[in-house]
């Protein structure tokens, strides 16, 4: 314990400060999976910076026609956040299931996105609802489409100097859907899930089934072009990667997945 | 290091980085927390951090700084919670006891209105090997009423 190091900065500037001195420093913030890694000792950082009371990182809010959603916002605070009921209300259905109440009064939306698991349970409703990750570093701000920011499993185009400061979320039209398949009810991290929205256009974001989050175009084309579910089926069947793992297997994992698309399909 | 646990002052010198778990049951000698999975899974190590329900086992010493913590120790002093404490013993709820203390501080953040789903919900990540969650949601619903009829 004695060899690591905690950076507590009071303001985002001094975070950035200190992240650009050093991008070796990890960032944490409600330490749901942080702790998890240093316990059973599979984080090799031995360095971090503290985010948590960063009250500029807090706060869900309008912004011209978007949702911004502050990294720092907690699970309970999404689920409790009437705008987020009203706009974004598979966000709501997906951080209801992340964890129990204890994970949800800790864990944050930065905190998942930054994560970059494959199996993070939020990331496929910010790939449905074609967010946006705003973040920051001393040089200034960029706002990247979520679609692309992952590039391999558990890395993204966020560079260490980097912070994710928001995420933001478009108005969304039509119907949106999410469900996720575990081992039981509450408490499981996913063996799949799915999140989609139908409204003049298609969009699905599909978890847990490669190495990163999937936007899932093609089977969202087949269906927004009129197409066969069954087509849509084989189309998103070519787009996941599905593994073996200690949650499900890669065979289970497909037939779920298509399973899900006609589910999504039926109740929408 | 300085913070409020069971309602008193306390200082502890101890690494920002070390468990609350460890601080509590170490430098606090206070064992009544109970580590389980040691990973967030199971909720035995549930204390209130300003009143929200959080597993112990994931918090850093240093986000309790001027916060105030509640342990088993001090659930009586709830609002709910020796309510929670007499239902446990009365109903069955506690059978090796080790879930037990993590389950009271999970329930007493509920209102005397909540509903059986809210319950379910808040008990949703706190695990219980030997007496089934049955008696344990009749406690925590047995004890709502009390403090129901108590006010």
């Amino acid at each position: 314990m004695s060899a690591l190091t905690l950076e507590r900065p009071r303001s985002l500037k001094a975070a950035l400060a200190s992240l650009a001195a050093d991008p070796s420093l990890m960032p944490i913030a409600g330490c749901t999976d942080v702790y998890v890694g240093l316990h059973f000792g599979t984080t090799p950082e031995r360095r971090f910076l503290d985010l948590w009371g960063l009250k500029e990182l807090r706060g869900i809010g309008v912004d011209g026609d978007a949702l911004r959603i502050g990294a720092l916002s907690t699970y309970t605070e999404i689920i409790q956040s009437t705008l987020v009921q009203q706009r974004v209300p598979m966000l709501v259905a997906a951080s209801r299931e992340v964890g129990g109440a204890q994970i949800q009064n800790r864990g944050t939306l930065g905190g998942n996105v930054a994560n970059a698991s494959p199996a993070g349970d939020t990331l496929p409703v910010l790939a449905a609802a074609g967010a946006r990750i705003v973040l920051r570093s001393q040089s200034g701000t960029r706002t990247v489409p979520f679609d692309g920011f992952y590039t391999s499993y558990r890395n993204s185009i966020r560079t260490p100097d980097e912070l994710v400061v928001a995420i933001e979320i478009p108005r969304l039209q039509g119907r949106q859907w999410w469900r996720k398949v575990g081992t039981r009810r509450a408490q499981a991290i996913s063996k799949i899930m799915m999140a989609a929205v139908r409204g003049t256009d298609v969009r699905i974001g599909i978890g847990s089934v490669g190495p990163t989050v999937i936007t899932a175009t093609q089977a969202a084309a087949v269906l927004s072009g009129g197409g066969s579910i069954a087509d849509a089926k084989a189309a998103l069947l070519s787009e996941i990667r599905p593994i073996d793992d200690v949650r499900s297997t890669g065979e289970y994992r497909a037939t779920v997945a298509a399973n899900l698309l006609e589910q999504f399909w039926r109740e929408t | 290091m300085r913070f409020t646990l069971n309602g008193k002052s306390r200082t502890v010198n101890a690494h920002p980085m070390k468990r609350l778990l460890d601080v509590l049951r170490g430098e606090c000698g206070l064992t009544g927390t109970k580590e389980g999975c040691g990973e967030g899974e199971c909720g035995a190590c549930t204390v209130l951090l300003d009143g929200v329900a959080v597993d112990s086992c994931l918090v850093p010493l240093a986000h309790v700084a001027g916060k105030k913590v509640i342990t088993i120790e001090g659930a009586a002093a709830t609002r709910t919670g020796k309510a929670l404490q007499n239902a446990f013993v009365e109903q069955g709820g506690a059978q090796c006891g080790i879930c037990t203390p993590g389950m009271i501080l999970a329930a007493a953040p509920l209102t005397s209105h909540a509903s059986f789903d809210e319950i379910r919900t808040a008990l949703a990540g706190n695990l219980c090997r030997c007496t089934g969650y049955p008696a344990i949601f009749r406690s925590v619903q047995s004890a709502l009423k009390a403090s129901k009829r108590a006010r």
